[in-house]
């Protein structure tokens, strides 16, 4: 099974796989620079649990978690 | 090419990128507040002298793409594309820059002459990052200029590099983005059909805009778009998809490949330092630090607002209060009067009333924003607002509505899409405003006087009662119209979480203060005129025969033997009862009499009805109102005299009007009604078209009348009042 951005860990980087969330949000998540192939990880997880703080490209954006449930990733090395 | 527009320089960037604090430093805080055409978007521009020539600046709002979807994103292409469009400075955030020059590079390939501004460099160096930026200008073809606009570093370098590009050159080296074979072939089918679009456009841009359409186009609203282009570009998409191709991510990721290398050939960061960011945010994004300071924040804000501003709006009143009188001892009485004193000053007041709560609540915004907190209030609140289809950022928003919708509606600008910003708008006037506390006291004080409910007394049972159901009818609201009137996806939340910086206090004073000015003549404008209308409405037709009545009546107490203060008195009381009678005369009164059949069921009489005309002007009007309906004069809800009247007030069978039951169901209608002319005109200056306020009136009313019915009819079938 594929893993998600919801199934790393906090602070394992990651390399993503592919964004499957509708054409328009996948559409903005990539022109932000989350692409196939960037390295990325999840930082932090809201008070309430939801939405999730990502780490990528030396900025940091924050997506709700049924979206990230849609990017799939490749987790890379140790913590 | 059609008018003779003056040439014009765009500024554009990410959000929180700076670009206001360099338009600002670059206009000296000069502006010009208008409106894009056919979006309810403000085009800040001013005007920017440059060697000899006079250039207008416009700063378009903050954006990651010129990708677009809606026309408030296209309203950014279109400025690009105007004829008179000569140059662009873009700024970029040197702090996140690896991401920021996705944008510059679009520009660049859509052939206008680009500047870029490279800004916070000090913050940059101070977390180790090092640009080569002559580096980045060859490969870009276009100025990079290192600037820091908050501390107005690098500002004439910036503008002599505008000037250079301003010049006429030949057609220089630009970046050459490689695209794949494919895309290529695409392209070339899509630009004949482009051409034909837009044939007055440099035939070297078509590639670029064919570029743009295979990306924005497909679920999209933008205006203006062929169908033969739209067609076309459907058709190549169809066929890519049918071979496994995603063309957006053909075009993005070619684009970030080529950012890529020359990010990787141009810059280095020593080693990824914790910075005091993220030290920040640690505490406040904390489950338990975290939601306290929100909460603390969002008290702070909201009791400002409340009791804060509470001096200033007295002091506007007193003012008010003040001219009225100075203009009824300068004019004669009769009709001018009465127009300057209770319509015009009395709506200018109206108007002005409003400009301590709004230049808070954007201070406290914009700094918010500024700093970077705003993010993460709406990162903290999102799960909950979620729940009923509303963003992270309505937060804010919807809690101002506790104090006045009028700078509430003005503050869902943070809320980027249309759509999630009218869902908001049109929800929040639900929220039990200071201008509701009145009634809310009036009529406690009036039948629950001493009345308790085991421990407490009914009267705070009762205020506490309207409150938490001012909140469940706001969210209940804000679903419901989310999957009927405003049906559409759910909004997302991707949102960045911006560096804290210290805001500027100049920029956010410019900020507020251009809000402001912006309200005053605006929604000023029809705030005024609905005065004016609602004083004639309540003072028209005048009876000849009840004025001659009181004249005789006049007549007789000056003639009488009794004292000089008990003439007075008497005169007084004759005025106020002339008032009341003349008030039931009107064109309002006869109204009220006239919806009397409508208003018994909830539990109103005539009376209450002319009280409710009344307070369309504003809430809280419904009592002064009703003190000249009962001829006590001027009133405010502590008034004895007016209570008293209330109390005695009997309908037709002799059966009291105000019971426990009636006042219940008065307070729910004044929770969720939209008496207010002044949230109506700035809803309709907020969502651009009468379209919005006049549902949400019509929507309010109903859902008012409903929920009184059910309380005095529910009420009375359970053996209450």
């Amino acid at each position: 099974m594929k893993r998600s951005l919801l199934d790393l860990p906090l602070g394992q980087h990651a390399e993503i796989e592919s964004i499957d969330c509708g054409r328009r949000l996948s559409r903005r998540l990539m022109e932000m620079g989350l692409l196939p192939g960037t390295r990325v990880r999840v930082v932090r997880v809201a008070p309430l649990g939801d939405p999730i703080e990502l780490r990528l490209r030396n900025y940091s954006l924050s997506v709700r978690r049924a979206e990230a449930a849609r990017i799939a990733v490749r987790p890379q090395g140790a913590v | 090419m059609s008018k003779e527009a003056s040439p014009q320089v765009l500024i554009v960037g990410n959000p929180n990128c700076g670009k206001s604090t360099l338009f600002n430093a670059l206009s000296g805080g000069g502006a010009h507040v208008g409106n894009y055409p056919g979006v309810t978007v403000d085009r800040t521009s001013a005007t920017l002298h440059l060697g000899s020539e006079q250039i207008e600046l416009v700063d378009v709002p903050g954006m990651y793409s010129l990708t677009a979807s809606s026309p408030e994103e296209q309203l950014a292409v279109d400025a690009l594309t105007e004829s008179n469009t000569r140059a662009v400075i873009c700024v970029v955030d040197a702090t996140t820059f690896e991401r920021g020059l996705y944008l510059p590079l679009q520009l660049i390939e859509s052939g206008v002459p680009v500047v870029i501004a490279l800004n916070m460099m000090d913050a940059a160096a101070r977390i180790g990052l090092r640009v080569d930026t002559e580096r980045l200008s060859e490969l870009f073809a276009s100025p990079f200029i290192p600037v820091v606009a908050t501390k107005r570093r690098g500002l004439d370098e910036l503008l002599s590099a505008l000037e250079a590009q301003l010049q006429p050159r030949a057609e220089g080296l630009k970046p050459k983005v490689a695209y794949p074979a494919e895309l290529e072939a695409d392209l070339a089918t899509l630009v004949p059909v482009v051409t034909k679009w837009r044939p007055e456009t440099p035939a070297s841009q078509h590639r670029v805009f064919a570029l743009w359409c295979l990306l924005s186009l497909g679920e999209d609203s933008l205006r203006g778009v062929p169908d033969d282009v739209r067609q076309a570009v459907s058709n190549i998409r169809a066929s890519a998809a049918d071979r496994g191709r995603n063309l957006d991510l053909e075009i993005i990721s070619s684009r970030y490949a080529w950012l890529d290398r020359a990010i990787a050939e141009t810059s280095s960061v020593r080693g990824p330092k914790l910075g005091w960011s993220e030290r920040i945010d640690r505490v406040l994004t904390h489950p338990i630090a975290g939601i306290s300071i929100f909460a603390v924040v969002m008290f702070g804000i909201f009791e400002a607002l409340f009791a804060g501003a509470e001096p200033l709006i007295a002091a506007i009143e007193t003012f008010t209060g003040f001219m009225q009188a100075q203009a009824a001892a300068i004019l004669p009485a009769g009709v001018l009067q009465d127009l300057v004193v209770q319509g015009i000053i009395a709506g200018v007041g109206n108007v002005i009333v409003f400009a301590p709560q709004i230049l808070m609540l954007f201070l406290f915004i914009g700094f918010l924003e500024d700093s970077g907190y705003l993010a993460r209030v709406a990162f903290v609140i999102d799960r909950v607002m979620k729940g009923v289809g509303l963003h992270g950022k309505a937060f804010v928003p919807l809690l101002s509505g506790f104090a006045c919708a009028v700078p509430a509606v003005m503050a869902t600008r943070t809320i980027e899409r249309r759509r999630d910003r009218l869902v908001t708008m049109l929800a929040l006037p639900l929220m039990s405003c200071s201008a509701r506390l009145p009634i809310y006291i009036l009529v406690v004080g009036t039948v629950f006087a001493g009345e308790s409910l085991g421990w407490f007394s009914a009267g705070a049972v009762a205020l506490f009662s309207m409150y938490t159901l001012s909140v469940l009818v706001t969210l209940a609201a804000a679903a419901v119209l989310r999957r009927t009137v405003l049906p559409g996806p759910a909004p997302t939340f991707v949102l960045e979480m911006p560096p804290y910086r210290w805001p500027s206090a100049g920029i956010l004073w410019i900020n507020a203060w251009r809000r402001l000015r912006v309200f005053l003549v605006d929604a000023g404008t029809i705030i005024l005129a609905m005065t004016i209308l609602l004083w004639a409405l309540l003072s028209f037709p005048k009876s000849a025969e009840v004025s001659e009545n009181y004249a005789t009546e006049r007549a007789q107490v000056l003639q009488s033997g009794s004292s000089q203060t008990s003439k007075a008195e008497a005169l007084q009381a004759l005025d106020a009862r002339e008032a009341g009678e003349q008030l039931a005369h009107s064109l309002g009164g006869r109204f009220g009499h006239a919806i009397e059949p409508v208003l018994r069921p909830i539990g109103f009489d005539w009376q209450i009805g002319v009280g409710i005309i009344g307070a369309f002007a504003a809430r809280e009007v419904f009592i002064s109102t009703l003190g000249v309906v009962f001829g006590i004069g001027d009133a405010d809800e502590e008034n004895k005299p007016l209570r008293q009247a209330l109390r005695d007030a009997r309908h037709a069978d002799g059966s009291p009007v105000m019971t426990p039951l009636s006042g219940v169901s008065l307070m729910v209608f004044f929770l969720l009604a939209c008496q207010c002319m002044s949230t109506i005109a700035v809803v309709r200056k907020e969502s651009g078209s009468w379209k919005w306020p006049v549902f949400l009136f019509s929507y309010m009313t109903v859902l008012a009348y409903l929920a009184s019915l059910a309380v005095y009819q529910g009420g009375q079938l359970l053996g209450y009042g």
